[in-house]
């Protein structure tokens, strides 16, 4: 009998105080302010740093020594369970992730604290209390709906085990990126808030905010894409994005967060849209909200099997509390936020970047109402009705090609007004390249239209960033003393301009593997007796045998399929089946041959169990490659951006 | 009296309100909460081997307010938080005339006999070996509990872990339909 549930019950309740404490003094100290109430607040924001790494340590502590009177750890782990599993364990389910959260949140108040208590005295304090607020709010879910450290009597002899869809090395990554980025977002709500809040309306903030949005948006991206690799390789359907409602949560804000840092910069250069900012910032925390909310309420239905209990409503009172709060802040401020300037000309980077927003926007509406759909139908109609993978296509590939588009055209086009001679210097080569590529690939006999519009426009893309990229080398070559270093120095002192750039060239390389892996990828489903073999795509694939293991936490067969390219033989691949005793249906275990240009993707599926025959789905996937190597590119581009700034502000 | 400048900012936190609402709506109902099929049907019949080697058989309780819950020793939490409620609930109304059946399923003996040990539960326990009566009755997750009127007709399915409230509410409506 450990008391370890009491002793983390109590680290949350107090977590709770000193956050509540902190959030109010903050507030105080920042309207009245006493710079003793502001050291008071950043000791609570210690506290409650020390606190939550304290319950973090308490519960990892449980898992690695099978406390299993700790309901949590009963429910997400077992004796057999490996472990490094037993520490991911930690983030299995939702009391968990919660804990996790909070953490991650109490890390960016730290760090929040560290940079701009000396840079921002005045501003900094309504940061504090915004972001002590939210973690309150995630310590009062440990507290009431979702308690990590709750008890189970009697103790059971063993746990349950980790849901086995989770042990898998995404799992272990995934879910960490995608909540760095989610609560990563806290941080320009905050700021925001603060400025709302202050009446410091200035644009000294979306500088400080721009940063920190690049970094929530850089992990998750990474969330996204380490997702994706997931269901590639785990669920075994061969896909990596359905348009889960789930999904979708995580895709959400992250479309809005990409409006925001292209619109942040019509800010920061012409003073324009700050309304607009303040909106996207807004959207984009209660989109993360809502996420969490979608996953853990259980409102719509989803393959993430997650929902449980009282915390949605919880989280839906919270996000009313966000949404309604901040946008009645705006409305408040509303008259030192309408902008100044007006749009000198329809044809400039401004307008070119209105229009990426409005596309981006339109995008995020449409997965929403699809996402909502369910709901929406049976409120007006009575009928449950859910939009599927076609709907959602069908919406947003125009506004996804349009988007590639304007990827070209922005960084290039003219602030204020472009003249004929910007427009020719920088766009008649890629235009005239786009189209000859577009010409070459329909004689090379590709025919889906999409996919050539889609790769002309990745062509025309990249052809704009090599003409750009060539003349800043060119122009910075008079002062290095060669080419390498003129490069290299251009990326480092521009890396703004030219981690954005890198980040589009990932987009593009992303967006081929989506083209080519929807247009060409081949399967087959058969079944075979040892020795048979079925033929795909010019791969021969021969079944040899089945065999059956006991592993540490679960039964398992395997099945042994030779691989041939012609003559030559390939691979041997063994995908298998995993019977796991908690579990009613088997999890599939996909096994493949990953290549550039296409994969070998094997599942099994029904088999004898005497070996006689089993039945197999074998497909050939192609470009999926690119979207992980263009996922890399991307957050490499991310990477450089988030790098300080070399270039003094004029 | 003149109308505030701008009073139409406010209708910028107002439109939030509409989608908020539809979220609202969303608890009234559980997506998951799919009726079951069988609610209605006549129940599967089976005959098992208890754990002290009485046989049981549905057939032979005809006539009587049968309750059938599926449990694993492996099913933490829910199976353990229930196990109390189950024997309470046993005790309770094992005097008029109602029978309690565990099944247990895809399980192994020995922790399944310490499972019941633990609990005490008196009421009869039988391992389903070849996982036959979990299909007929379509169970998808334990726990699953079974309430079959005394015509052998499921009338109510519960998923989860179940409370002495959910356990009394369905025996009662039961035993208070004419035999």
């Amino acid at each position: 009998m450990t008391h370890a549930p009491e002793l983390g019950y109590a680290l949350t309740v107090a977590a709770l105080a000193l956050a509540v404490y902190g959030c109010s003094v903050s507030a105080v100290g920042a309207a009245s302010g006493r710079l003793a109430l502001r050291r008071s607040s950043e000791r609570a924001a210690i506290g409650v740093f020390v606190l939550t790494t304290c319950c973090i340590l308490l519960l990892v502590y449980a898992f690695l020594t099978f406390d299993f009177s700790i309901r949590y750890v009963a429910s997400n782990t077992n004796r057999g369970t490996p472990f490094y599993y037993r520490i991911t364990a930690l983030w299995g389910a939702l009391e968990g992730s919660i804990i996790l959260w909070a953490w991650m949140l109490s890390v960016y108040t730290l760090i929040v604290v560290a940079q701009y208590r000396r840079r921002q005295p005045e501003f900094y304090p309504w940061v504090l209390a915004v972001m002590l607020g939210i973690a309150a709010f995630f310590f009062l879910v440990m507290t009431i709906p979702a308690p990590p450290f709750a008890r189970l009597t009697p103790i059971p002899p063993d746990g349950r085990g980790l849901n086995p869809l989770l042990e898998d090395s995404g799992m272990i990554t995934h879910p960490v990126a995608l909540y760095l980025g989610f609560t990563g977002f806290t941080v320009p709500f905050a700021f925001a808030m603060a400025a709302l809040i202050s009446g410091r309306t200035g644009d000294e903030w979306i500088t400080i905010t721009r940063r920190w949005t690049i970094i929530a948006w850089y992990f998750l991206s990474l969330g996204l894409l380490i997702g994706g690799w997931w269901s590639y390789h785990v669920l075994g359907w061969g896909g990596y994005w359905a348009w889960d409602p789930v999904e979708n949560a995580a895709f959400m804000p992250w479309l809005t967060a990409t409006a925001l840092l292209h619109s942040v910069m019509i800010q920061e250069r012409r003073r324009m849209l700050k309304l607009w900012n303040l909106t996207l910032i807004i959207l984009t925390f209660g989109l993360t909200l809502f996420g969490t909310f979608l996953t853990r309420s259980g409102i719509i239905g989803s393959v993430h099997a997650f929902s449980q209990g009282s915390v949605g409503q919880f989280f839906l009172a919270f996000l009313a509390l966000v949404l309604l709060g901040s946008f009645s802040l705006l409305a408040w401020r509303f008259d030192r936020l309408r902008g100044q300037t007006q749009l000198d000309s329809a044809v400039s980077r401004e307008s070119a970047f209105l229009l990426n927003n409005v596309l981006l926007l339109a995008a995020t509406f449409t997965v929403f109402f699809g996402t909502v759909f369910p709901l929406l139908s049976e409120a007006v109609r009575g009928v449950k009705v859910s939009v599927g993978a076609p709907f959602f296509n069908l919406v947003n590939i125009p506004v996804f090609l349009a988007l590639l588009f304007l990827m070209g055209v922005g960084p290039l086009i003219a602030w204020r007004r472009a003249s004929a001679d910007n427009l020719r210097r920088n766009f008649l080569k890629p235009v005239i390249v786009g189209i000859v590529a577009a010409g070459v690939l329909r004689l090379l006999g590709i025919g889906n239209a999409l996919v050539l519009l889609c790769m002309a426009l990745v062509a025309f893309v990249t052809v704009t960033i090599a003409l750009d990229f060539f003349r800043a080398v060119r122009a910075r070559r008079r002062t290095a003393p060669g080419w390498l270093s003129a490069a290299g120095g251009l990326l480092l002192n521009q890396n703004r301009r030219y981690g954005g750039f890198v980040v589009h060239l990932g987009i593009l390389v992303v967006a081929l593997g989506v083209a080519g892996s929807q247009a060409w990828s081949v399967q087959t489903e058969t079944t075979l007796e040892p020795g048979q073999s079925v033929e795909l795509a010019g791969y021969r694939v021969r079944f040899d045998r089945l065999a059956a293991s006991e592993e540490s936490n679960h039964f398992k067969v395997t099945g042994t399929f030779t691989v041939a390219n012609g003559r030559d033989s390939l691979a041997v691949l063994a995908p298998a089946k995993k019977f796991y005793p908690q579990e009613q249906t088997p999890i599939a275990y996909v096994d493949y041959r990953l290549g550039l240009i296409e994969d070998l993707y094997v599942v099994l599926g029904d088999f004898a169990r005497d070996g006689s025959h089993a039945t197999i789905k074998v497909q050939v996937n192609r470009m999926v490659s690119w979207l992980w190597i263009g996922g890399l590119i991307l957050t490499l581009g991310a990477a450089l951006a988030i790098l300080p700034d070399r270039r003094r502000p004029a | 009296m003149s109308f505030p400048r701008h009073a139409g900012r406010w209708l910028i936190p107002l439109a939030v309100l509409p989608v908020l609402i539809l979220l609202a709506y969303g608890f009234r109902t559980n997506p998951r909460d799919v009726p079951s099929p069988l609610i209605g049907k006549p129940a599967a019949p089976f005959s098992l081997r208890a754990f002290d080697g009485e046989s049981l058989s549905l057939e032979a309780l005809r006539g009587r307010v049968v309750v059938v819950n599926f449990w694993a020793s492996w099913c933490v939490p829910s199976c353990y938080e229930e196990a109390p409620a189950l024997e309470r609930g046993w005790l309770a109304y094992k005097d008029r005339g109602v029978a309690l059946i565990g099944v247990n399923i895809q399980d192994k003996e020995e922790p399944a006999k310490k499972f019941l040990a633990e609990f005490g539960h008196t009421f009869p326990n039988a391992p389903d070996p070849a996982g036959r009566v979990s299909v007929d009755y379509g169970v998808y997750g334990v726990p699953e509990t079974f309430f079959i009127d005394r015509a052998g007709r499921i009338r109510f399915k519960h998923v989860g872990a179940i409370t002495d409230e959910v356990l009394k509410r369905n025996v009662d409506a039961l035993l208070a339909e004419p035999a």
